[in-house]
């Protein structure tokens, strides 16, 4: 058994109103230095698998095809066994 | 009233479990322009010899992961997608115009409104397009008065995309001001080119994030939503009882 952590945010090209409304209060806050604030999900979920591999393309379809929506977003996946 | 059709046309008003506008939808399209409407629940793989499907507005699966995403997995959804393959007319207003980005049968995608508030209250819609089976009884940049409602409705999609929809006539409606100008002023939720409802290039799917079916009733004062309505209907009329409207089947069936 395999564990999937995944991490899905919107892409470079797409303003992410939520990021920008953190980095203003940011801002407010009074913290220099911190720009290019992006929101995002975690997800994680168990997969089996005969080897790592078998579950990595397992876990790569369930985000291609559910979690992330290419048009907007992008995802990053970590398999790790369990 | 009056029926404009001899034949009535068969609306099926897709049910998912979060959907709160399809008893409106179906209220609009069967009480108000007297055509027949059926419920269609999300489980079942039965389109009722539908010949327009409804996907209606509401937080189907309480917009989970992302609005649309889980709905365009249920079971009629199957059948929904072949229906618009075979050149089924389907309708996908506001929720639903979001499952249908998520299925694939519009292109792009909707975001958070720029404003990050879910925006209700009326807007004005420029007609771009006057000649598609949802806008033949609109005039070609006419204003109508139809509300929104949504918090997801900022409409996004890569330039090339954005170019196609464009000279391919796809962009239905602009979020405009009274006048027709359609300033960033006027646009609810940040949409890219103040676009607030689109076609596929075969002209039989369409989505939008206005709610016509809540303008229909002339008890709500408003009824510019029923020009949309009338233009299915309109649509389906055989150009051989109306001959003047046969330009009017631009692409579609």
């Amino acid at each position: 058994m395999f564990l999937a952590k995944v991490h899905v945010t919107l892409r470079k090209s797409i303003l992410d109103p939520q990021g920008k409304a953190v980095e203003h209060a940011v801002a407010t806050l009074g913290v220099v230095g911190v720009d290019e604030v992006r929101i995002g999900k975690y997800i994680e979920f168990r997969v089996d698998g005969k080897s790592e591999q078998e579950a990595r393309e397992a876990a790569e379809q369930v985000c291609r095809k559910l979690l992330a929506n290419p048009v907007m977003e992008d995802f990053s996946l970590v398999v790790e066994p369990q | 009233m009056k029926e404009m059709t001899d034949r009535n046309i068969r609306f099926g008003v897709v049910v998912f479990p979060g959907s709160n506008c399809d008893h409106d939808a179906h209220h609009a399209a069967g009480a108000l322009l007297g055509q027949s409407a059926e419920f269609l629940w999300h489980k079942d793989h039965d389109l009722k010899n539908s010949d327009v499907i409804i996907l209606p507005g509401g937080f189907s699966f309480g917009d989970y992961l992302r609005s649309g995403a889980i709905a365009r997995f249920s079971p009629i959804m199957k059948e929904v997608i072949r229906f618009a393959q075979d050149g089924g007319v389907v309708i996908g207003i506001c929720n639903g115009f979001q499952v249908l980005v998520e299925a694939g049968l519009l292109p792009g995608a909707l975001i958070r409104n720029s404003s990050l508030r879910f925006v209700c209250r009326f807007v004005h819609l420029r007609v771009e397009n006057g000649a598609t089976r949802l806008t033949n009884r609109c005039k070609q940049g006419e204003v109508l008065t139809i509300p929104v409602a949504h918090g997801e409705g900022n409409y996004r999609t890569d330039p090339e995309t954005h170019r196609r929809l464009e000279e391919n006539g796809q962009i239905l409606f602009r979020y405009c001001d009274k006048q027709g100008r359609t300033t960033p002023e006027a646009n609810p939720n940040g949409s890219l080119d103040n676009i607030a409802g689109i076609m596929n290039e075969e002209g039989n799917v369409f989505g939008m994030m206005p709610h016509p079916e809540r303008a229909c009733d002339p008890l709500l004062r408003y009824t510019d939503g029923r020009k949309i309505f009338e233009s299915i209907i309109n649509s389906f009329v055989r150009p051989a009882t109306e001959p003047e409207l046969v330009s009017i089947h631009n692409g579609g069936r």
